[in-house]
């Protein structure tokens, strides 16, 4: 074994002097979030994996949107093919969006369709040899703190700031840090949902696919791509979704003329 | 540094190592109760699909939240045996430790 062929997996100081734990990296599972840009552009930022495919992911969302705008205005009343496609993709979501959050939340479904297109193709990019940006927690967290404030904001601006404090202190004072708690928890179970379960995916493909005889790579990797990353994936972002609709829908309270009709 | 004091101190730290993987094993338990809570919702499920099968998609989409939901705590168990297995972080509270306090003296 050469020197070249390790690498460090932890090193701290002892007695003054360095330790090194070090591995063979040919000989181990591959999922860590690798830097792909070191000092990126001079900026002394470095570009990892998660960063890297986001950017990927961001590219195709981006020219998609572009190419739907362009196509629009040739848009008729009598739909064919591309626009067809588009119509009932947006129909499918504003029924979902409907039966979730009601009839007078549908202004959601825009926000909702945004974030459920970007975690399905961040979850899917694992078909395509990408490490899966939400198998890193700084992304589920973004999304989480989102939907956290989001909450938060609405259930202030819809009830206003002295029904919001009030909320806390319910159904009796001394529970207020329960309630706290209780609202803390939400972006954080938010979160680690989809980390862990993206995670695991990711770390028991790797350990599968580091085995070292040749025939494990034939066929059952299929398996394990269609439970993890179409399955597993799918439900997630569905899951993920549903629970910040229901999560906001919570705090926006229904419009009265709609009650009494 | 003589070196029986150096072999006591690497067996400190093989024996965190050992003990962290022994307690990711014992933090995957709590994937029990979240196995058998889907499951008990699962097949609850299934009765009322059966007796109502018009209701399909929303016993469906109702299942699928409150699995989720009663995943929550497998999920913290996992990412917490995933943290003490490949991002230990005892091991450098003991180097630390040890720098400060032996090497002080």
């Amino acid at each position: 074994m050469t020197d070249n062929n390790l690498e460090v997996m932890t090193s701290f100081e002892l007695f003054g002097k360095k330790v090194e734990v070090v591995t063979d990296p040919n000989k181990q599972a591959d999922f860590k979030n690798d830097v792909v840009f070191e000092n990126f552009l001079g900026t002394g930022f470095n570009v990892t994996e998660t960063i890297f495919n986001t950017w990927i992911i961001m590219s195709i969302i981006i020219l998609f949107c572009i190419a739907t705008r362009i196509l629009m205005k040739h848009f008729k009343e009598i739909p064919t093919g591309f626009q067809n496609v588009i119509e009932t993709i947006v129909e499918i979501f504003q029924n979902f969006t409907k039966t979730t959050m009601g009839e007078h939340n549908l202004g959601f479904a825009g926000f909702y369709f945004t974030i459920f297109v970007f975690i399905l193709l961040c979850n899917l990019s694992g078909l395509f040899a990408l490490r899966s940006p939400t198998a890193d927690y700084a992304t589920t967290f973004a999304l989480a703190i989102i939907i956290f404030f989001m909450i938060e904001g609405f259930n202030i601006a819809k009830n206003g700031l002295g029904n919001f404090i009030k909320g806390l202190f319910e159904p009796l004072w001394f529970l207020m840090p329960m309630n706290v708690v209780g609202e803390i928890a939400t972006p954080i179970s938010l979160s680690f949902r989809l980390f862990g379960n993206l995670l695991a995916g990711t770390i028991i493909m790797s350990l599968f696919y580091s085995m070292p005889y040749w025939f494990t790579k034939i066929g059952v990797p299929a398996i394990f791509h269609f439970y993890f990353d179409l399955f597993s994936g799918c439900l997630q972002t569905y899951i993920f979704c549903m629970l910040s609709m229901t999560f906001v829908s919570n705090v926006i309270p229904v419009p009265e003329e709609k009650v009494e009709e | 540094m003589n070196e029986a004091l150096q072999t006591i101190i690497a067996e400190g730290a093989a024996n965190i190592l050992a003990f962290s993987g022994l307690g990711a094993g014992i933090a995957m338990i709590a994937g029990f109760g979240p196995g058998i809570g889907e499951g008990i919702a699962a097949s609850r499920a299934c009765e009322g699909v059966s007796r109502q099968p018009e209701a399909k998609g929303d016993i469906t989409s109702t299942m699928l939240l409150g699995q989720a939901v009663s995943e929550t705590t497998g999920i913290y168990s996992l990412v917490i045996a995933i943290i003490l297995i490949f991002a230990n972080p005892l091991v450098g509270a003991y180097a630390s430790f040890l720098t400060e306090n032996v090497l002080g003296k």
